[in-house]
């Protein structure tokens, strides 16, 4: 069956059988990024957003893309820049062994879009309704509470000193705004 | 891949309907969140599919005839976000956000949650305290049968091979003198098995409960109402003692089993205090507590 979506914006036409679940089908396209943590929607590793809704990959059909637009971690750092949610992941030190990072940033970033605005005191956006919404997401490194603080510093939040884990802020209070690793 | 064999997509129920009459091996899929999985385990019941993954005849939620609709393939975060179940039915709202996680909520839906016959089902109890009717579309037409005797077994229900659920009715909640509520008792917050689930209704008369309505989930083969704990409470004073009276009389009602989840004694205890505690809960919606 000829699938027609979009991902990350990009057109994409390809033959799809039934049975190719949207994980397998991104990772063959060459959308790496998005990974397979349990394959059976228990971890979130896979979660990426099918018309701006978080979705576990591997529990979607290829098929069920059809006419819709999806987003992955590939699409997030545009020309090298990393989106204010990575950026933030990266100042909250919520990053470790980064295996479960791209389908965490996915959901942070459906979850800062929706609540752009809000006041920060809002219990819509409190720590621990960031829990609830971010949920579906296992993490084996953090302890989550970095992640949370992340969260936090994406909607922004201002964040006490003694919510922040160790030194993740430069002096002068703001990291670098490109990739640690690219070339410049 | 997922071992799909046969795979036809279905652009509306009759449509549907038609597939699963003509081809006796074939089953429908829904949300995905219970079938994809079990195709994953290497279960290949479910190897000839007719989707029905979002189909707008099974979504949307309307007030009718005094009674609120709820399509099959209505998701529990659709459940949650809508403004005539939070108003109508609040009970269904709160019963959805335990199901999971935010992702599986998406795509989840509460007819697949029905139709697949979890014993552990959230959506179960709240539905049978609140007196779910259900409909659905089959090769000889539509009918109707009340939630209380869908369930037959785990992993059962009374669903004939080509027929779908198309939606759920749930009468409106009398006002003042009413108010359910369900609790899920489970080891984690979110993304977990249900070990214990309990939903309660009560209708007061004055200070009185006129009636009683309580259901569990994984108390027994297969989500139940509770006959002996509603009588000990029916006419009863809102009184600790009747609390205490109904948390004794429920034992007649469960057969709760051991399993590496809890033991049967465990599940008993919970079974028990949760009783307790969420009759008052129910009861403080409608604005009482017990004296």
């Amino acid at each position: 069956m000829i699938l027609q979506c979009t991902v990350n914006g990009q057109a994409i036409r390809r033959e799809v059988e039934p049975g190719l679940s949207l994980l397998d089908a991104l990772r063959e396209w060459g959308f790496t990024g998005t990974k397979q943590g349990c394959g059976v929607g228990e971890c979130g590793a896979c979660t990426v957003l099918l018309d701006g809704v978080p979705t576990n990959a591997c529990l979607t059909l290829a098929v069920w893309a059809e006419g819709k637009a999806v987003r992955t971690i590939e699409g997030e750092a545009a020309s090298g820049t990393l989106s204010p949610v990575q950026q933030a992941y990266l100042e909250a030190g919520a990053v470790q062994c980064g295996f479960c990072t791209p389908g965490l940033v996915m959901t942070t970033t459906a979850f800062v879009e929706k609540h752009r605005g809000r006041a920060p005191e809002a219990p819509e956006i409190s720590r621990e309704a960031i829990r609830t919404a971010h949920a579906g997401h296992l993490c084996r490194c953090t302890g989550y509470d970095t992640i949370v603080t992340a969260v936090e510093l994406a909607l922004g939040k201002s964040v006490s000193p003694e919510t922040r884990e160790g030194d993740v802020l430069r002096p002068g209070g703001k990291a670098a705004t490109s990739c640690p690793h690219s070339k410049d | 891949m997922f071992a799909i064999e046969r795979y036809q997509k279905a652009e509306s129920v009759a449509q549907a309907v038609g597939m699963l009459a003509a081809d006796p091996f074939a089953r429908a899929i829904a949300g995905g969140t219970d079938v994809l999985v079990r195709l994953r385990d290497g279960h290949l019941d479910y190897a000839n599919l007719v989707d029905i993954h979002a189909l707008s005849e099974l979504t949307g939620i309307s007030l009718e005839d005094g009674a609120l609709s709820v399509g099959a393939g209505t998701t529990f975060t659709a459940l949650m976000e809508s403004p005539l179940v939070t108003a109508h039915a609040p009970l269904l709202a709160q019963a959805a956000a335990r199901v999971a996680g935010p992702q599986i909520r998406n795509v989840a839906t509460v007819g697949g949650n029905l139709c697949n016959g979890s014993v552990c089902a959230d959506s179960a109890p709240p539905l049978l305290v609140l007196e779910a009717l259900l409909e659905f579309a089959g090769p000889e037409g539509t009918r109707r049968a009340p939630l209380r005797g869908f369930h037959l077994g785990p992993g059962k229900v009374a669903l004939g091979r080509a027929e779908i659920l198309t939606a759920i009715r749930v009468p409106v909640a009398p006002g003042r003198d009413f108010g359910a509520a369900y609790e899920k008792y489970a080891m984690r917050r979110a993304m977990d098995i249900t070990t214990i689930g309990c939903a309660a209704a009560v209708r007061f008369d004055g200070q009185a409960v006129a009636e009683l309505r309580l259901a569990y989930s994984v108390a027994a083969p297969l989500p139940v109402r509770c006959p002996a704990a509603e009588a000990a409470a029916m006419g009863q004073p809102f009184t600790m003692a009747t609390l205490e009276a109904v948390a004794r009389a429920v034992e007649a009602d469960v057969t709760p089993r051991t399993s590496w989840r809890a033991s049967k004694e465990f599940r008993m205890h919970i079974i028990r205090e949760m009783a307790r505690r969420v009759i008052t809960q129910a009861a403080a919606r409608a604005g009482r507590s017990p004296a």
